[in-house]
């Protein structure tokens, strides 16, 4: 075991006696976010500081098909025995979320009475949200906001981390602020969260990530969990606004001039023409058709058609 | 009995040669799969081969960051190839070792079931990672149960500490009995990092080759004696285990006693820390009078295993009543809930308060192709060309979901060319048909296929996903890249001489990002009577370099939101807040975008160019 200065075991052991901590069930940490965002390196930040008090840690992931632009979660639990390498439904003491609707997916985890959910209101919406080619359509991603979710958890800290991170001239940063704000809620002392990232962080980086993790912990100390409502994330407009919105017909087909290149049955996103016997493309079910008119646009002989069904 | 005496302690060894090893402190953070190599190296294996396999990957990979004078290890074209890898050193005398995914071990059973009767000469250890749960798997086989299909001993660590003893051990045990050994890991033990206690290396001197062709060599009328000497050898097994590190009974509550395996073992630890437990480290053979014992000093017994019920069917064989698929899923990972649940409905745990409802919901977000990625125009094509296509194993698998959707069949590493083969031969299908196969999955088990398919003459098309890299497992070499598990060049199999050779006449490569030519490519490949082979020609965009060229942009004023270009299922692409006649128009993440030009391609306004390019938005 490595361990810091005597001051600081002191602290450590004055924040939580061993004998007390014995008894205790292990502390359980759900860091969860979207390929790429930097859950395994809080993992890692909080395993080593584990390492250094010479606590048990478990850290569980699932490598694979998750790296691939999906949902990923890391699962931290550490104390003087740990057994389960996952964290159960509703015992998580701390909820860290470096996406808004990731952190909405693992909410369940969260201690109902005692935990704390920490999130980036940042919003990362899959492709998988933009399905619909209707006009109007808005995305599927998650509406609930931080007030919503703030009267719904014991303590609620939210806030625009991408944001914060590229103001202070990293965005990549963001999860170096959520470990800023991860410290407030457990029992390290702040010298050994400092020395953990430098050791981690590569070498260029450590200014940066450092000065990431004060405006993390600087953030938690200056907001109340209960005025979290002011935190509103720029929710994604809901707007049922249809603005220019103009109304048209199915398309219609000029047999006469098609001949027969199949062009729009082969782009047609919906898959709602087809080819009839006579080579000619034809519409086979209106109700599936979202008038796009990529049909219209990409037919070379101006044989189709939407008409606007206002003039 | 008298020979297991010899077996050396699991830890701690006397340690010889330990030059070239980094010092490591007493206890360290390991993955499962870590521990599993570490336990491997610590035992003196001298030749390991793997094929990559979500969750087993990192055993080999990990195995490589040790001195290469101490171990070859090397990714082989598949299992069966790297077990016979390892087999072939066990013959030589030394310790060896194979590591695979579940489904890895079908590949390789035809090498591990003539094996078992063969036995070893240095020690055989085969490490197989199941995936409960089905995380990135196509099934959740339960490989205990080769146990005793292969009468082969199954080995269940439960963390990262008892992989690396439980590995270390199984080479002792493989050469003490003379058997090939499996360790069984799952994905939550093989992808959970806990503290490990390490010990030295300890590798013992290389045996003299047996020249024994009664034992090597198995003819009939070797493999009958043979067969004898199996029995034999689960009889002396049962009788070892029963004092083995293997079997730990921990007396608790008189009332109910639990059977518990693997990582099942802690989530019972943490539900009912005070249950009277007898932990199995192995599954097969079963200590079956220790059972009985531990049977006979509790009111009650439940058997708690993930998967399929192997060790409740033998203690009911033994007559005894027990309890445990009744309240224990036979299906999916298993979890502290699921424990808590099933001794709730036993009745042996009181219901604990229902958490409250949030009411708060999340929409999915399924994994993606990369943005980039130089799969997504092959399947663009084959959708819109209407054919019927068999698939196979690979990130490509993601396009049988929308938007791409153009995937009929997957069913396992290297089958879709022969699935194409008998489609055509069924002769219902009208469509064009076609097979897609990447790169790593050809040269693992698509090449004898691809033969057959011209020995047959069939008349299908196959499409060579060629991104040079196994991409889908996070980028390890094979022999398509030129480069070793260890990073030394070697020589790179050409695919497109190799597919000439086995007879295809019309072969032709394409560059994946030219949307139009492979179209083109792909209409002139349907049309080829007889087997035609398109090689598409991009690396992966991850591995084994990122690519980033310069980002594009979509000229707002310009989109007409067709959405045509959201066709192509980019995670670079989504709504941005404009409309267009009230239609989305679409935005480009410059982050996350690294200029291929697909939607380029197909944007049916010209509104996306290149930012440099581009006109300057308002």
């Amino acid at each position: 075991m490595t361990t810091g200065t005597p001051k600081e075991v002191i602290t450590a052991a004055a924040l939580t006696a061993p004998s007390a901590r014995a008894q205790e069930r292990p502390t359980n940490v759900l860091i969860v976010g979207v390929g790429g965002q930097g859950v395994i390196m809080i993992s890692k930040v909080i395993a080593l500081l584990c390492e250094r008090q010479d606590l048990d840690v478990k850290q569980s992931e699932v490598h694979g098909m998750s790296k691939r632009g999906g949902s990923v979660f890391s699962h931290l639990r550490f104390g003087q025995r740990v057994y389960s390498p996952t964290i159960p439904i509703g015992e998580a003491d701390v909820l860290v979320a470096l996406e808004w609707a990731e952190g909405l997916r693992w909410l369940p985890f969260l201690n109902p009475e005692t935990g704390t959910f920490l999130a980036d209101t940042q919003q990362l919406i899959p492709p998988f949200s933009c399905r619909s080619r209707k006009p109007g359509a808005v995305t599927n991603y998650a509406r609930h906001t931080v007030a919503e979710v703030a009267g719904k958890v014991p303590n609620c800290f939210a806030t625009d981390a991408s944001r914060m991170a590229a103001e202070l001239g990293n965005a990549r940063a963001a999860n170096t602020i959520l470990l800023g704000m991860l410290s407030t809620a457990l029992d390290f002392p702040e010298q050994e969260w400092l020395t953990v990232i430098e050791q981690l962080v590569p070498k260029k980086t450590i200014g940066a990530n450092l000065r990431a993790f004060a405006a993390g912990r600087t953030w938690v100390e200056q907001h109340d969990p209960a005025a979290m409502h002011a935190e509103a994330p720029a929710v994604f407009p809901a707007a049922a606004d249809l603005g220019d919105y103009v109304a048209r017909s199915a398309p219609e087909i000029n047999a006469a001039w098609c001949k027969g290149c199949e062009i729009c049955v082969k782009f047609c996103p919906e898959r709602c023409l087809f080819m009839n016997d006579r080579q000619v493309a034809e519409l086979k079910d209106p109700d599936l058709c979202t008038r796009c008119r990529v049909c219209e646009r990409l037919c070379p002989d101006f044989a189709i058609t939407l008409h606007r069904l206002d003039a | 009995m008298s020979k297991a005496a010899n077996i050396r302690p699991v830890t701690g060894g006397a340690g010889e040669s330990n030059a070239g090893a980094v010092r490591r402190p007493a206890r360290e953070s390991m993955m499962g799969n870590e521990a599993i190599a570490r336990g491997a190296w610590e035992a003196g294996v001298r030749v390991a081969a793997a094929y990559p396999g979500t969750p087993s990957t990192e055993i080999m990979e990990s195995l490589a960051t040790y001195p290469a004078a101490d171990v070859h290890a090397q990714w082989s074209t598949n299992e069966k190839v790297a077990l016979d890898v390892a087999i072939g050193a066990a013959f030589a005398g030394v310790r060896a070792f194979a590591s695979m995914k579940h489904v890895g071990l079908n590949v390789a059973a035809d090498s591990l079931m003539s094996q078992t009767y063969i036995g070893v000469n240095g020690g055989l250890v085969i490490a197989v990672c199941d995936d409960p749960g089905i995380h990135s798997s196509q099934n959740e086989q339960d490989t205990r149960l080769f146990g005793a299909l292969a009468m082969v001993p199954i080995l269940e660590p439960s963390d990262a500490q008892e992989a690396l003893d439980f590995t270390r051990l199984a080479f002792s045990i493989s050469e003490e009995f003379d058997t090939p050994v499996i360790v069984r890991s799952t994905t939550r033990l093989s992808h959970t990092r806990s503290l490990v206690r390490t010990g030295e290396r300890d590798a013992p001197a290389p045996r003299e080759f047996i020249e024994n062709p009664a034992k090597n060599v198995m003819i009939p009328g070797h493999a009958r004696v043979r067969h004898h000497a199996l029995l034999e050898r689960e009889r002396k097994l049962t009788a070892w285990l029963a004092d083995s590190p293997l079997i730990r009974w921990e007396k608790g509550s008189a009332e109910y006693g639990i059977i518990t395996q693997a990582t099942a073992y802690t989530y019972v630890k943490e539900v009912a820390p005070d249950a009277s437990i007898l932990k199995l480290g192995v599954s097969w053979p079963l200590p079956l009078e220790q059972i009985r014992e531990f049977c006979n000093s509790v009111q009650r017994v439940l058997v708690i295993e993930e998967l399929e019920p192997v060790i409740e069917n033998a203690v009911r064989t033994l007559g005894i009543a027990v309890d445990g698929k009744r309240f224990f899923p036979r299906t999916g990972e298993f979890s502290v809930e699921t424990i808590r649940q099933g001794l709730e409905q036993a009745g042996i745990l009181k219901p604990g308060p229902a958490l409250p409802e949030l009411a708060i919901k999340s929409m999915p977000r399924p994994p993606l192709l990369c943005a980039g990625c130089p799969h997504t125009t092959a399947y663009l094509a084959l959708r819109s060309l209407d054919a019927r296509v068999a698939g196979d194993i690979g990130c490509y698998t993601l396009a049988a979901v929308e938007p791409l959707k153009a995937i009929d069949t997957t069913v396992c590493m290297g089958s879709s060319i022969a699935i194409a083969l008998g489609m055509a031969k069924a002769g219902t299908q009208e469509r064009p048909i076609v097979a897609t196969i990447g790169d790593s999955t050809f040269l693992h088990s698509g090449i004898p296929p691809l033969i057959d398919a011209v020995y047959n003459q069939a008349d299908i098309t196959v499409v060579l996903l060629d991104n040079r890299i196994t991409a889908m497992t996070g980028g390890q070499d094979h022999p398509g890249t030129g480069r070793t598990l260890r990073g030394e060049a070697t020589h790179r199999v050409d695919m497109e001489t190799m597919i000439r050779a086995a007879g295809v006449q019309w072969v032709r490569k394409i560059d994946s990002y030219n949307i139009a030519s492979v179209h083109q490519a792909l209409r002139e490949a349907i049309r080829h009577k007889g087997v035609s082979v398109l090689i598409m020609d991009r690396p992966c965009v991850l591995d084994p370099v990122k690519i980033k060229g310069p980002p594009l942009r979509v000229r707002a004023e310009a989109c007409n939101a067709c959405q045509a270009c959201m066709n192509l299922g980019c995670p670079a692409l989504s709504w941005s807040e404009e409309r267009h006649e009230g239609y989305n128009k679409v935005k480009i993440d410059e982050a996350a975008c690294i200029g291929c030009t697909l939607c380029m391609q197909v944007c049916t306004t010209d509104a996306i160019g290149i930012v440099a390019e581009a006109p300057a938005t308002a």
